[in-house]
């Protein structure tokens, strides 16, 4: 286990209180979503900030893991310490509960990810088999590249032909039988990391696979050692990663790798003049169509008297149009109903995840119209189009026929737009990034970033990610966590609606870092701005990486800062942070980051409590088996002081094995 | 008092079990047993049952599982139902005497880990970082753990609550002589300090994690390879463990399920362990699992519970004093100043004086201190010491000069090789910055002299010179002393004198061994000569060191007599009755662990050869030290092996009853530099000419007996023509 500079910094959490405000319903520092609230106050709108308040307080056996449903001879709950009230029905300890609850949040996670990822590969493959006639290869390049990683012949080869290879073996890795692993996974890990999960028995070999076995694991009457259950939700974790660098990579494939780009974000880019359309959920394979399409319809727009469409983001979706597009991201997961009580939005179209199904009450209420698209996501009172790869711009233009319409049944009354909207530079992709970097040095870009560090400039690089948790207010822990970041001089990447807070908040903009970097990433910023010309625009104090999908973009910084610094994932000073953490996939993704080898900060804690065992394993045991370990802290200046804290253990190590290194002219020691 | 019965008392109540502390301990332990079981059955599926599995240089297989189970394990396939039996001995209730078996288990678990790590080249250690370390080493330290100069083992692991705290706590340990074994990030701690540590200082930086059981693999073999117990009688070994091994356990910073489960292991082993967290009562076990947060108490606080007492001096010096540092060497470019070497006139003298020739505890520095010459100097050096006691002989001169050599490498920052007008000193830089002096070299010289030989030293009076005129006229006394000495040290020999000296240093850890020291035949260990152990009786009668008188002979040409067999059975607990001097045929002189060489008979030459501690390679047995060592030692009689100090084969008594030097058949190249000038001179008055030394084989010419033979057949290797050896 890792043990810090900083005395206080132990596995266990402050004592700040799990819920801050459990009677309050103004649960959010969005000043849009505040200023929304505030509009609306009057009309006694229910919102998610009301149901928090009606749901404390939440149960203690839930919430420290310690409640089992997993047969209906239950539910189970573990009440004493010792005799037969320490055990469910069946035997069952506090650990075995617990470790079998976490590792099913993680198997929602993988499969979430991989259905994701899943629906990408379908919509290539039918590119790929002449069926997806509106969709195309848009990044040549990143299909080269993929293809070369993943072993797959591209001399002389048509891009289609090679296409359908890449296709075929991300179809085999989501149902392969045979002992080998997941060929997307595998084709970007270095050999440490592969080595480690082979020797450990957590290298997954099929992304279906994973999670259905994980569940046999864990069923009644099957595994009840919390060690190997743990080990058994590793490598479903690791299949939610190979899903997310599916979706990632094919995405870039088909719609771009996104490129650095200006937009604007938070409720003040729903536009009165305009035919509003919000896309939310995670998938860009509908909500790309939909901008299209939006494009080619403006004139039907202005035949209702709108000025043309204004298609905004909200959630992943939103970031992945923002990435590639430049659309306006209206807001993130938690203020997704304060789009609606804008009284302009005209339709929410949406995909999968995070999607409140209170969004279609709080669009009673309005004109707006809700429609679903996919199959796995329907809700009552909602309209559904089913969305198909064959016909998708029909499908897309269908959706915003329907917003056309609904423009002329607006109740101007109803009308009330925060102001507030932010200058954000975005669409960081790994390619982008590393281009920045290579106008220092050309010929190693990542060390730009690895001297950096080495040299004390920066203190590190964090990756924030993850989303809403209202047991604190929205936002906050974001925020604070990020200010105290780069405060410290971290190098920040962010995704998912971490990275919607801050374009929000205005911290995604040039102008942020002046107010809020240290002086040794402003000077940092300041080499990169000047090294690169090109840019139409400042760059950001924190860099957007993209959708939740898309820490797969943060693990290839990882790993070739690793290679850089020619050592494995746990010396690299990189950590990760999810301080609002919400969804099963942050679960999952925080336990891939785990097995990666970075240290990952939780501001919500998962029900794990309830063992100590299985606290035990995720807080300390972890790094001394992967060199990752979870760090959870419910108070956010806590939080980015331990994130500091773990930057600092591994630069400090770093540093020390390095001039031990020379002093005795050996390699450098590998251990971490 | 049987090894359970030592912990009775330490809970009171039964009913009042330390159950906090017990729940991590019990958490551990599954985890540990899981971990190494997945970690196993993944390495059976990617290597097979059959796979070899091994820790690098050592005769003892696994040595933890070697040690308590008797099970030599060397494939993969067999730790299976090991592992088992382990999982099953985990019972579910939270007791202490549950604990201790958790305890052992996850030693087992820690050991499997490791092993898997080896298998696969996981991890691989680079300097200082150690890993598993070899039975040379455990050899090489085993001298200084018989005779307390090391007076225990210290095991920390964790963080200390800041890095220079570490440091303070670590030189505290090594100023007392400890063998330290270091854990996770203490290591980096000390690095960050400077703080010397490593192989060459006793102070092993072992890794991080489960790394930890590299200091039980070493501590379970000096049962095995000193004290002679049989592998897998587990009651011995922990018993063996609990009186011979002072060691305790620090684990400093914030705690985890797996290290509580592994210090269950080290309470299992009998080493208590202390911690620096504050811990609420019912997550301590009063003497063996305990909290002390104060860095100030803890050490006195764990030595107080395991019962080491020290007698050293403080002296007063700016430098770091142990024997941690005897083996720092000082390169050139760390050197401040130095001395003799063949650079610049020097010598070392001690001599006896009258009572009015002394000013007792008087150091005088003639010439120029070292603090006013420039970096980079070289100055002539003459140490002269003179003694004056009741007792004092003039044999002992050279005995206590050659302490000169042990005393000035203890010092830290400080380098001494050879002896005599030969002697090469060196002072690092980074000692001078801490205000280092010559004149500090003089008081370490007395402090120690009068601590170590109380019996014989009453007064002690150093004057150092450091001025080139000075220094030539000391060294034509000195030469003149030496060879009075000399002449006096050809006259002694076996016949000559009247009485032997036994060695029972170390039967402390080898208890049946006994060491028959003559004037022409060393101890084994290369540190006991018999004016040394005829000294060491003039300071303690009652020592490890008791006169033979020698009496007739039985055996002349063997070297049996009476008196020795006598001795022998009596100081062996009446295991042996019988031992010859001067063959490894027959009822041989035993060994007890620690020696500096071993000779094994290589048949198909009629010969045999040697190798050294220091020589890791194959050698014609088929064996190399480390497994050679391990077929003998611990007390008992081996013919056909032996273990032997090194200048043993300078020595006319040299096995004279197989045939002396010309049976030598096969050394290392490293044993024939060492030797060189002496053996060729010893060649030459055996007989066997000058060149002989370069008909004897080594790894050059091979490491088979296919090899060497045909070598020896060319080059006229006299051991075709003696007598057969079988």
């Amino acid at each position: 286990m890792p043990r810090y500079r900083d005395l206080t910094h132990t596995a266990r959490p402050s004592d700040a209180k799990r819920v801050v405000d459990p009677k309050s319903n103004i649960r959010t520092t969005d000043p849009g979503a505040l200023q929304m609230l505030k509009m609306v106050e009057e009309s006694k709108i229910e919102s998610v900030f009301d149901r928090v308040v009606a749901q404390q307080p939440q149960c203690t056996f839930g919430y420290n893991g310690i409640c089992c449903k997993i047969c209906i001879a239950g539910p189970c709950r573990i009440k004493k310490e010792e005799g037969p009230g320490s055990r469910g029905i069946c035997g069952a300890s506090a650990y075995t509960i617990v470790s079998r609850n976490l590792v099913r949040y993680i198997a929602g996670g993988a499969a979430s990810h991989s259905e994701h990822a899943r629906h990408i590969l379908h919509t290539a493959h039918a590119l790929v088999e002449g069926k997806a006639p509106d969709y195309e290869i848009k990044s040549p390049a990143k299909l080269l590249k993929l293809a070369e990683k993943l072993g797959i012949a591209t001399l002389n080869r048509e891009n289609m032909e090679i296409l359908k290879d890449v296709v075929e073996l991300g179809y085999a890795d989501f149902g392969r039988y045979q002992d080998r692993p997941i060929a997307f996974l595998d084709s970007f890990l270095n050999e440490g990391r592969r080595k480690k999960f082979q020797h450990t028995n957590i290298m997954p070999t099929a992304i279906d696979g994973s999670v259905t076995e994980i569940i046999a694991q864990t069923a009644m009457g099957v595994d009840s050692d919390p060690v190997n259950i743990i080990f058994g939700g590793l490598k479903t974790a690791l299949s939610d990663l190979a899903g997310s660098y599916i979706g990632t990579n094919i995405s870039d494939i088909l719609f771009g790798i996104p490129e650095p780009i200006v937009s604007e974000a938070n409720l003040g880019v729903i536009n009165p003049k305009m035919v509003n359309i919000a896309v939310h959920g995670h998938n860009p394979v509908l909500s790309e169509m939909v901008v299209s399409a939006a494009r080619a319809m403006k004139e039907d727009a202005k035949k209702v008297g709108a000025e043309g469409i204004n298609i905004v983001g909200i959630c992943c979706t939103g970031n992945e149009l923002l990435m590639r597009e430049g659309v306006y991201l209206a807001t993130s997961s938690a203020s997704q109903e304060m789009a609606i009580m804008t009284g302009a939005l005209d339709a929410m179209v949406v995909d999968i995840q995070c999607i409140y199904p209170s969004v279609q009450t709080v669009a009673e209420c309005f004109h707006t119209k809700v429609v679903t698209t996919e199959f796995m996501m329907k809700i009552p009172g909602a309209q559904h189009i089913a969305f198909n790869t064959a016909t998708a711009m029909a499908d897309a233009k269908r959706l915003i026929s329907i917003a056309i319409e609904a423009y002329k049944h607006r109740d101007p009354k109803k009308i009330s737009i925060p102001n507030e909207r932010h200058h954000v530079v975005a669409g960081f992709s790994i390619e982008a990034l590393t281009e920045v970097f290579s106008k220092v040095c050309p010929d190693r870009p990542i060390s730009v970033l690895t001297d950096a560090i080495l040299s004390g400039q920066l203190k590190g690089v964090a990756l924030l990610a993850g989303c809403n948790n209202l047991k604190r207010l929205q936002d906050e822990s974001h925020i604070t966590v990020l200010k105290e970041l780069v405060k410290n001089d971290v190098f920040v990447i962010a995704t998912g609606c971490s990275a919607g807070a801050y374009a929000k908040f205005g911290l995604m903009s040039p102008s942020a870092v002046d107010a809020y970097a240290g002086d040794g990433l402003k000077s940092f910023l300041k080499t990169l701005e000047e090294a690169n010309p090109q840019l139409s625009t400042g760059l950001p104090l924190v860099f957007h990486m993209g959708a939740c999908v898309d820490n797969s973009r943060g693990m290839d910084l990882a790993i070739a800062m690793a290679d850089e610094l020619g050592v494995d994932v746990p010396k690299v000073p990189f950590v990760a942070s999810a301080p609002e953490a919400m969804h099963e996939k942050a679960i999952s993704i925080g336990s891939w980051a785990v097995t990666m080898g970075l240290p990952v900060h939780v501001g919500s804690l998962p029900p794990v409590e309830g063992s100590d065992l299985v606290f035990g394993v995720t807080t300390q045991i972890a790094h001394d088996v992967f060199g990752g370990n979870f760090i959870f802290e419910v108070d956010p200046l806590i939080g980015a002081t331990k994130l500091l804290d773990a930057l600092e253990y591994r630069t400090w190590k770093l540093g020390i094995h390095k001039i031990t290194a020379e002093k005795n002219e050996t390699s450098l020691a590998q251990g971490w | 008092m049987s090894m359970e019965q030592i912990y009775e008392g330490a809970i009171k109540d039964p009913t009042q079990q330390p159950k906090k502390l017990l729940r991590k301990a019990y958490d551990g332990t599954i985890i540990a047993m899981t971990y190494a079981e997945i970690l196993l059955n993944r390495a059976i599926k990617d290597f097979g049952t059959e796979q070899l599995v091994s820790y690098p240089d050592t005769a003892y297989a696994l040595p933890v599982i070697t040690c308590l189970s008797g099970e030599k394990v060397t494939k993969l396939g067999e730790l299976v139902p090991i592992l088992n039996r382990m999982r099953t001995q985990v019972r579910t209730e939270l007791t202490f005497e549950n604990g201790r078996l958790w305890g052992e288990s996850t030693l087992y678990a820690a050991e499997v880990i490791e092993t898997i790590k080896y298998l696969r080249g996981d991890d691989p250690k680079v300097k200082p970082w150690t890993g598993f370390l070899g039975d040379p080493i455990v050899r090489k330290h085993g001298i200084k753990m018989v005779d307390w100069t090391i007076p225990g083992v210290a095991v920390i692991l964790g963080r200390a609550k800041d890095s220079k705290a570490a440091k303070k706590l670590v030189d505290n340990l090594m100023g007392k002589g400890f063998m330290i074994f270091l854990c996770d990030e203490i290591i980096e701690q000390l690095l960050e300090e400077n703080v010397k540590i490593g192989v060459d200082y006793i102070a092993f930086p072992l890794g991080n994690f489960t790394s930890v059981i590299h200091a039980v693999n070493y501590a379970f073999r000096a049962g095995l390879a000193f004290g002679g117990i049989p592998a897998g009688e587990r009651e011995n070994h922990r018993d063996y463990q609990r009186r011979r091994i002072r060691a305790f356990v620090l684990h400093l910073g914030e705690r985890d399920d797996v290290k509580v489960a592994a210090s269950m292991g080290a309470i299992f082993m009998g080493f208590p362990v202390l911690t620096d967290q504050p811990l609420a009562e019912d997550d301590q076990i009063p003497d063996w699992y305990i909290s002390e947060p104060d860095y100030e108490k803890i050490v006195p606080l764990a030595m107080e519970i395991r019962g080491i007492k020290l007698t050293n001096v403080e002296i007063p010096i700016p430098i770091n004093f142990g024997p941690a540092f005897e083996g720092e060497t000082i390169r050139k470019n760390d050197t401040y100043v130095e001395f003799g070497g063949g650079r610049t006139t020097a010598f070392e003298l001690v001599q006896m004086v009258g009572p009015d020739q002394i000013v007792d505890g008087q150091v005088t520095v003639i010439g120029p201190e070292i603090d006013s010459v420039p970096e980079g100097s070289k100055l002539p050096l003459g140490i002269k010491i003179d003694i004056f006691g009741r007792k004092m002989q003039a044999d002992f001169e050279g005995v206590l000069e050659r302490r000169i050599h042990y005393f000035a490498n203890y010092g830290e920052g400080i380098w001494h090789v050879a002896q005599r007008d030969l002697c090469w000193v060196r002072v690092s830089k980074e000692a001078r910055a801490n205000g280092f002096l010559i004149k500090h070299l003089g008081e370490l010289l007395l402090a120690k002299l009068k601590e170590e030989f109380p019996a014989i030293v009453d007064r002690v009076q150093v004057t150092i010179l450091t001025d080139q005129k000075a220094v030539e006229e000391g060294l034509v006394l000195a030469r003149e002393k030496y060879r009075a000495r000399d002449d006096r040290m050809r006259s002694l020999t076996d016949e000559s004198v009247e009485t032997f000296y036994s060695c029972l240093l170390c039967q402390s850890f080898a208890p049946n061994h006994v060491c028959i020291v003559t004037p022409e035949r060393v101890g084994l260990c290369g540190a006991v000569s018999w004016l040394d152990a005829r000294a060491s009786f003039e300071i303690t009668p009652n020592g490890p060191n008791q006169p033979i008188p020698k009496g007739p002979a039985i055996d002349e040409l063997k070297g049996m007599w009476q008196s020795t067999n006598d001795y022998l059975y009596k100081a062996s607990n009446n295991t042996l009755e019988e031992v010859n001097l001067y063959t490894l045929m027959d009822r041989p002189m035993t060994s007890c662990g620690c020696f500096e060489a071993i000779m094994a008979i290589v048949p198909e030459a009629n010969g045999l050869m040697i190798t050294t501690r220091e020589h890791s390679g194959m050698t014609p047995c088929g064996m190399n030290f480390s497994t050679l060592a391990g077929t003998c030692g611990g007390g008992m009689q081996t013919p056909g092996f032996m273990g032997i100090g090194r200048t043993y084969l300078l020595s006319k008594k040299f096995i004279p009853a197989d045939g002396g030097l010309a049976r030598i058949v096969w050394m290392p190249k490293e044993l024939k530099d060492f030797l060189r000038e002496d053996f060729v001179q010893r060649s030459i008055d055996e007989g066997l000419g000058a060149d002989f030394i370069d008909k004897i084989a080594d790894e050059s010419v091979g490491t088979t007996v296919e090899e060497i033979v045909p070598f020896l057949e060319e080059n006229g290797h006299p051991c075709f023509d003696l007598e057969s050896l079988m």
